[in-house]
């Protein structure tokens, strides 16, 4: 049952730039991205527990990583993959040093590694183009085309990344994320290295990421750091894992769709308070489905309430 | 398992302080002590969960005195806490898995899994192998704390305060247990209020008081310990009960 389901989704999402028009296109390519970012946040924040704020920052620095090695001649899809490359290795150093800390010090010490690097990428314009942005190479084929190619690379890496997080979650990896998840001490007497399994997982959670930003870079084809460093790409993630199941393997994907959904059809019509509603979304979350969509009782509310 | 001249200090405090020990493998040892007299310190300082100030540790010969929790754990020294530590979002099974696995070198969860199932007949909670972990009463959390160390296949197994919190009955049912894991050649430290435990249990006790070792001997030499009483009871105490027992004596 499960498996028709996602085979009949692949093929459906396969066939869509023939049905679709450019918008919906467009539409679907950002809701591959946000299923990349949700999927991403889901290893070190669902999986391992650990509130990380860094999204942003490994997207930017894929975004950035693949517009300076595409400006320099460097084919597209190889620059796709440094970037994400590139995103892996600083995760694995910056968790290495970050990841001793916990709960609200871990999340502002990831935060701060946005802040950090969107400076970086201002002052070093001779490389970056400071705030002035980037330009990246625009490929020489039609839009409709290339609205295709951006696409089915975002289709790409969503599905790599799922693919990943079927397996971590299977495997003795997950098992040890969900130990360290639910009580760190506890894990190491067990003979958990939780050092090891938190810097794979703050890894894993950058290098998908990473090529999701070096992509975008490639699709919009201007950068400029306050677009890719962007705070939102650091939240949004969160409340899409929250909307769909923490922890979980199609959690993930649920809550980027239904985000993508809310933020498409109500926050158009509400666009000078959409920030306010992104705040209220997040209390409701809390408050009605603290363990997301997939752990949602359906039988029990359409019963009404026991008691 | 020997400890030279092992020193753990919190600022001014020496918790744990030139403690020499050596035990054999097999043996089970009493750890007692008045609160406060550093025992859990002392286990803490032996897992790697806190590092030793100075001295050293050795398991069978190889040094353990810098390594991580994870480390100590992969090399066959395991503990139960005194204050239990399930995962809750797991089920009963499943946190005894994960010992096999991290620990003990199960080659994979179903692997893991069905060795976890051994433990859980072996201390009894084979029926409650699907249940979360929350959901146990203590006694029943106790008993899937020693299965989670049993799973990890320890050579030398430390129990800190197993039977704290459990009524009678539970308790004859846990001491069954315990020597039922000495039986399968498994060193223990047992740390211990309760005195008919140590007493019954140990082949030797060791005992604690403001991080000192001050005495250590079978238990019948513990308890006539002038030092023992001294750290329990206080000095004038002890005095007053040496002076009635010569009394008697003359």
């Amino acid at each position: 049952m499960k498996k028709i389901a996602i085979f009949v989704a692949i093929v459906a999402l396969l066939a869509l730039p023939y049905f679709g028009n450019n918008y919906i296109v467009r539409l679907a390519t950002v809701m591959m991205m946000y299923s990349v970012l949700a999927l991403s946040w889901n290893f070190i924040g669902g999986m391992a527990g650990y509130p990380s704020f860094a999204t942003a920052a490994f997207f930017g620095i894929g975004a950035y990583v693949g517009a300076i090695l595409q400006a320099n001649g460097i084919f597209f899809g190889a620059a796709w993959f440094a970037a994400g490359l590139i995103a892996l290795i600083f995760a694995a150093i910056m968790g290495r040093a970050i990841l001793h800390l916990r709960g609200h010090y871990f999340a502002i010490a990831s935060l701060v590694m946005v802040e950090v690097l969107r400076e970086v990428v201002n002052t070093n314009d001779q490389i970056t183009g400071g705030g002035m942005g980037m330009n990246i190479p625009i490929l020489k084929i039609s839009v409709e085309a290339s609205g295709m190619l951006f696409y089915y690379s975002m289709f790409v890496v969503a599905l790599l990344t799922l693919a990943t997080t079927s397996w971590v979650y299977h495997s003795k990896l997950g098992f040890g994320f969900r130990c360290i998840q639910q009580n760190e001490a506890a894990a190491n007497m067990l003979g958990v290295d939780s050092t090891k399994y938190k810097t794979i997982a703050f890894s894993l959670s950058a290098v998908f990421v990473g090529m999701a930003g070096a992509i975008y870079a490639s699709w919009v084809n201007y950068i400029e750091p306050p677009d890719v460093f962007d705070i939102f790409l650091t939240i949004k993630p969160v409340v899409m894992v929250l909307l769909g199941g923490m922890g979980t393997v199609f959690g993930p994907i649920i809550g980027a769709v239904a985000f993508l959904a809310l933020e498409e059809i109500v926050w158009r019509n509400f666009l000078t308070i959409h920030s306010a509603l992104l705040g209220l979304l997040i209390v409701l979350l809390v408050l009605f489905l603290p363990k997301g969509a997939l752990f949602f009782d359906y039988r029990q509310f359409f019963r009404g309430r026991k008691k | 398992m020997k400890l030279s001249r092992v020193s753990r200090q919190f600022g001014g405090l020496r918790a744990v302080d030139d403690v020499n020990l050596e035990i054999e493998p097999g043996e089970i040892v009493g750890l007692i002590g008045p609160n406060g007299a550093g025992k859990t310190t002392l286990i803490n300082v032996i897992t790697g969960v806190h590092t030793a100030n100075s001295g050293e540790i050795e398991l069978d010969g190889q040094r353990i005195t810098k390594m991580k929790p994870h480390e100590v754990a992969n090399i066959g020294c395991s503990r139960t806490f005194q204050i239990v530590q399930p995962f809750p979002n797991m089920t009963v099974l499943e946190n005894v898995s994960a010992g096999a696995l991290f620990a003990a070198g199960a080659k994979n969860i179903r692997e893991s899994r069905e060795q976890a199932m051994e433990y859980l007949e072996f201390v009894g909670l084979a029926d409650e192998a699907e249940k979360s972990a929350t959901a146990l009463p203590l006694a029943g959390r106790k008993r899937l704390e020693l299965a989670k160390s049993l799973a990890m296949k320890p050579r030398l197994l430390m129990l800190d305060e197993v039977n704290a919190g459990l009524n009678s009955t539970e308790i004859d049912g846990a001491l069954k247990l315990i020597q039922a894991i000495s039986d399968r050649g498994i060193t223990l430290i047992l740390i211990e209020h309760l005195m008919k435990v140590v007493m019954s249990m140990s082949s030797r006790i060791v005992v604690l008081h403001h991080g000192k070792l001050i005495a250590n001997g079978t238990p019948a030499e513990v308890i006539e310990d002038q030092s023992v009483i001294e750290a329990y009871l206080g000095r004038r105490f002890a005095e007053k009960i040496a002076k009635e027992k010569n009394g008697q004596m003359t």
